[in-house]
């Protein structure tokens, strides 16, 4: 089957299984099931141009995602002008001392020979500052903490739109991969698995405990929209008239005008969330596709062309004077920064940052089923994989639950054994993710759209 | 009469074929050496020998055997011994424990053939505590031998022994390779010093791209004219 | 000048609340970090299976402990568990030896590279942590019997004197020496027997070690059975240590791997070493010495913080800033381990 037709029958059938669960349970899921796909295609994307384009393996997209979802916060969430109050100056000065130490720290590597004297230097100056940091630090995140802490207790954010945070979001999870980049990059393939693991863990931990920040997990709620609230939309007249339009001939049939007018408030409501969520569906869907068409560019572009050599052969790639990682560390930054944006996306359409969420399976190792499944090395074959398995897992666990009240038919109500597998059907799915996985790295290690192999 | 002998020996590694139809061979109690210049196909015609890439055509016969089907463990097992040109010693290990490695296979017998390894290389028997990664680079070569000869091989392939080692240390290599052979062994080299692996040899192929070009015993080759012209410098 | 029965109070909190722990704490990490480690000399691939492997192995003793406890079987003190332990590492070996057969083994044989190997091991970590979480759930469980304490921390108030006590727990004497135990045992078998040396060999120059006879299927096959043993000792005895509970057991993946990393990774040594450097910098760093230099300093001068490093909520902080250390300075690890 030639590439193309593959293609277009694996997102044929992606729209199929979308549009029956529209008809079959509620547009309202489909529509849930598809923004979540839309966002999971992003992160899929970001994990192949790493694993894809270059065969790195980030075992820390959980953080990058989590890094984009701070930025959410940052951004779009009004300054508490109390905090910054009571905090702001210490919390200033904190920043500064970590510009200081990191500046002085660069002059003395740049001016001092390396040596047990540079090392004693670096690690008093180091020792200094993070005293120093304790002394402005501390008192700072008391003082901010203090300030209302069932409402705020954090410094709040910029109260900018959520969507520039999508672009910031990109830039911090860049920032901090180039970090970890920097430190793992040039050594085993799989000392950076191990440090993204490790990066991963630590991200969250502080997201998780640096209440001044992003009120850590008292969570931020209400996070303002780019898109309208269903409670505008059910008072505005011209999206009222916009659904009679739609549902004239369903309210024809109606004649008694007190169960017309019923019947229209009753689909104003289900309309107006539906609307919600297919806003957000054009957004990602805009998204999606621009970052799609980077990828591709990118990847039939020389530099695509010299990452796949790289990854082909390292070793010829370096002997013909290629910098093997620095060109890591670019498709490492650039794919970790297509994670952050996915994780600001998220967290818009969630509405809500909720570090507690953010756990390794879900957010780590099922995008890189994704891309696997899909077709590593191929975009649109990382973008179906997105679909499908975002797909699976949620439809997996009523699926699982089915099959267990099959099987357990038969044992009495209340038996043990049967209560015990009806509780545990959920984790059947984490199962067959694995499962999935395996099969595909063994019988079809291309993935559903494997990467086309040009023979030039 | 041959104990191991490769007979019209044609093949390579997959791709085009590296011999042809070339035949090399060594018997007990001498040295065959193997040279000729870069890319000729030394490594592979002893390679091909050891098993370790398929023939198209020829055999590798063995004690009068077809051992063309044998892999390279199986040979090994038969008394055919071979040391690599690079990575032929276990470096994080110590040179006794290397020796041990090379009895592996064997059920008993083991402490007694490291006294005669111990006996034929001395310095190997001053550091048999010590981690072979940390010897020189003579010194590594003697236990990889020594390893290869853990076996009480009938046949010992060495492939470039003096790569990288010194001139001093080179003499003092063969001095001891010329003990190797003293004890009854087969030894078959392949050698870049081509003089001095030719004043050891009692028997030499000269191989030019996968064919033999010269062939005779070591001194007669040092006396060829066109062989000295050609291969030797003048 | 403090004066001495302070300066013995200051130690023997110093010796409760971070040595002690920082000693079983490490003994864990390293009997986990000396699977991965050798996994990695031999199979060399990072296996991201180990922490659910452990919990696999931690999870079977569970059961069988509850069902000795319900048959009213007990070892007296010591914690039922024990007995549960040979099932366990015989359930582990059968489930690593499954996936090795039925998973691993297509990927050796075709000689993929290590990074695709660890892929593969995340889907058997998915697998793994599946069964175990379908099996007896993501809750925490304890099977923790026998007695607590050896020395009671009151008891050793008394009999000393001194203000502060030393509580010394049962599953802490057992961690320690069970790993002494463990760790002879493995050294012994890796310098001393045949196999063992034709381990180190084939991890040492594999060629070369199927040149001198050695068979590759039957040095997997031992590794394997290694690690399962020490995958269930560690996680059965961090059950013990603290509870058991699936999640916790692949958090200790990152400090696991640290320590194999700290170490040199491949290094027997090394893993047990960077086990306790890791478990001591953690709980170093993480204790809060305000009572510790109220015995200490002179009076009037007692911090009136809490001297805390850092909160116990970073800890993993600690082995990975270990771990980027170790990777920017020495990234062969301590014992020098293997770097490409």
């Amino acid at each position: 089957m030639n590439h193309g037709l593959r293609a277009t029958l694996a997102f044929t059938f992606m729209a199929a299984m979308l549009l029956a669960v529209g008809f079959g349970q509620s547009w309202n899921l489909a529509l849930a099931i598809l923004n979540l796909c839309l966002i999971s295609a992003v992160m899929s994307l970001g994990v192949n141009i790493q694993w894809g384009y270059a065969g790195l393996f980030n075992a820390g997209v959980m953080a990058f995602t989590a890094l984009g979802g701070l930025a959410a916060v940052l951004i779009s969430v009004a300054p508490v002008p109390e905090a910054w109050a009571a905090g702001g100056l210490n919390m200033g000065l904190a920043v500064l001392i970590i510009a200081a130490t990191v500046a002085l720290i660069y002059v003395l590597r740049k001016s001092l020979p390396g040596g047990a004297l540079r090392k004693l230097i670096t690690a008093i100056i180091v020792i200094a500052s993070l005293y120093l940091l304790r002394k402005f630090y501390s008192p700072g995140v008391e003082a901010i903490e203090a300030v209302n802490p069932a409402k705020t207790g954090y410094l709040g954010g910029l109260g900018m739109p959520i969507v520039l945070a999508w672009l910031i979001g990109g830039l911090f999870a860049a920032a901090v991969a180039w970090i970890i980049g920097k430190v793992s990059l040039g050594l085993r393939a799989d000392y950076l698995a191990i440090a993204t693991l490790g990066i991963s863990e630590i991200v969250i931990a502080i997201i998780k405990n640096e209440d001044w920040l992003a009120r850590g997990v008292k969570n931020v709620s209400g996070l303002k929209r780019p898109v309208p609230y269903e409670y505008n939309l059910q008072n505005s007249q011209w999206f009222i008239d916009l659904v009679e339009k739609i549902s004239a001939s369903k309210l024809a049939a109606l004649t008694d005008p007190a169960a017309k007018q019923a019947a229209l408030q009753q689909l104003v409501i289900e309309s107006s969330s539906i609307f919600v969520k297919l806003s957000y569906s054009v957004l990602f869907t805009v998204v999606l596709l621009i970052i799609l068409w980077f990828c591709t560019r990118a990847l039939n572009s020389p530099w695509g062309r010299m990452m796949r050599a790289i990854r082909d052969n390292e070793e010829a790639a370096n002997a013909m004077g290629k910098d093997v990682t620095g060109r890591h560390l670019q498709v490492f930054v650039l794919g970790c920064a297509v994670l952050g944006i996915a994780g600001a996306m998220l967290t818009t359409l969630d509405g809500q940052f909720t570090p507690a969420s953010y756990q390794p399976l879900r957010y780590t190792f099922l995008i890189w089923v994704m891309v696997i499944v899909g077709g590593s090395g191929n975009n649109l074959g990382a973008v179906l994989g997105g679909f499908l398995i975002w797909f699976t897992w949620i439809e997996a666990e009523p699926a699982s639950l089915f099959l267990m009240e099959l099987i357990t038919a038969p044992m009495a109500e209340g038996n043990a054994i049967r209560e015990h597998l009806l509780e545990s059907a959920p984790h059947l799915r984490l199962f067959l993710m694995g499962l999935v996985l395996l099969l595909v790295l063994r019988f079809s290690p291309g993935g559903l759209l494997p990467e086309r192999v040009r023979h030039v | 009469m041959t104990i191991l002998v490769g007979e019209n020996m044609t093949g390579g590694y997959g791709g085009a074929d590296i011999l042809h139809s070339c035949t090399v061979g060594v018997d007990r109690g001498e040295i065959a050496v193997i040279v000729g210049p870069n890319g000729a196909g030394k490594s592979t015609a002893m390679k091909a020998m050891l098993g370790m890439l398929q023939l198209r055509e020829g055999r590798v016969v063995y004690n009068d055997k077809d051992i063309t089907q044998l892999t390279p463990q199986d040979r090994v097992a038969e008394g055919i011994a071979f040391v690599p040109q690079t990575n032929n010693i276990f470096t994080t290990m110590t040179v006794e424990e290397n020796l041990q490695m090379g009895g592996y296979l064997r059920d008993s017998g083991i402490d007694q053939t490291i006294q005669q390894i111990y006996e034929l290389f001395p310095i190997l028997a001053e550091k048999r505590r010590q981690a072979a990664g940390e010897l020189s680079g003579g010194q590594r070569q003697q236990v990889a031998v020594g390893r290869a000869m853990m076996t009480e091989p009938a046949v010992l392939m060495l492939d470039e022994p003096t790569a990288g080692v010194s001139p001093i240390v080179m003499d003092e290599l063969f001095d001891r390779i010329i003990e190797v052979k003293r004890t009854g062994v087969a030894v078959l080299m392949v050698e870049q010093n081509a003089r001095q692996a030719l004043n050891i040899a009692d028997k030499a192929y000269v191989l030019v791209t996968g064919e033999n070009r010269h062939t005779g015993t070591g001194s007669e080759l040092l006396a060829d004219a066109e062989v000295r012209k050609s291969f030797l410098g003048g | 000048m403090p004066e001495t029965t302070d300066i013995l109070n200051a130690l023997v909190l110093f010796g409760n609340f971070v040595f002690m722990p920082a000693l079983s704490y490490g003994s864990q990490l390293a009997l986990g970090a000396l699977g991965v480690t050798l996994l990695f000399g031999i199979l060399r691939f990072a296996n991201f299976a180990h922490g659910d492997t452990m919990a696999f192995g931690a999870m079977v003793a569970v059961l069988v402990t509850w069902w000795l406890q319900s048959l009213g079987v007990s070892l007296g003190p010591l914690p039922t568990a024990l007995l549960a332990l040979p099932v366990a590492i015989l359930a582990t070996s059968l489930l690593v030896l499954l996936f090795d057969k039925y998973v691993y083994r297509y990927y050796r044989k075709q000689k993929s590279p290590p990074v695709m190997l660890a892929i593969v091991s995340v889907g058997v970590m998915f697998m793994t942590n599946a069964i175990v979480r379908f099996i007896i759930g993501p809750d925490d469980q304890r099977f923790s019997d026998g007695q607590k304490f050896l020395v009671r921390a009151r008891d050793f108030k008394e009999a000393t004197g001194l203000n502060e006590g030393i509580a010394i727990k049962t599953s802490s004497v057992i961690t320690i020496v069970v790993t002494v135990v463990v760790v002879v045992a493995l050294f012994w078998f890796l310098n001393r027997s045949k196999t063992g040396k034709a381990m180190r060999a084939f991890s040492d120059n594999e060629d070369l070690a199927l040149l001198s006879g050695v068979n590759p299927d039957r040095i997997v096959l031992i590794t394997w059975l290694i690690t399962a043993a020490l995958a269930t000792i560690a996680g059965v005895l961090y059950g013990l240590d603290k509870s058991f509970k699936p999640f916790t057991y692949f958090q200790m993946l990152l400090p696991i791997f640290a320590a194999a990393i700290v170490g040199g990774i491949g290094q027997p040594v090394g893993a047990i070493l960077g086990g306790y450097i890791i478990a001591f910098s953690e709980l170093a760093v993480t204790y809060a010495y305000k009572k510790f230099f109220r015995y200490l300093l002179p009076e009037g001068s007692e911090p009136d913080s809490l001297v805390q490093l850092l909160s116990t909520d970073y800890k993993f902080a600690v082995s990975f800033i270990i771990l980027v250390v170790v990777l920017l300075v020495r990234p062969t690890g301590i014992v020098k381990g293997k770097v490409i």
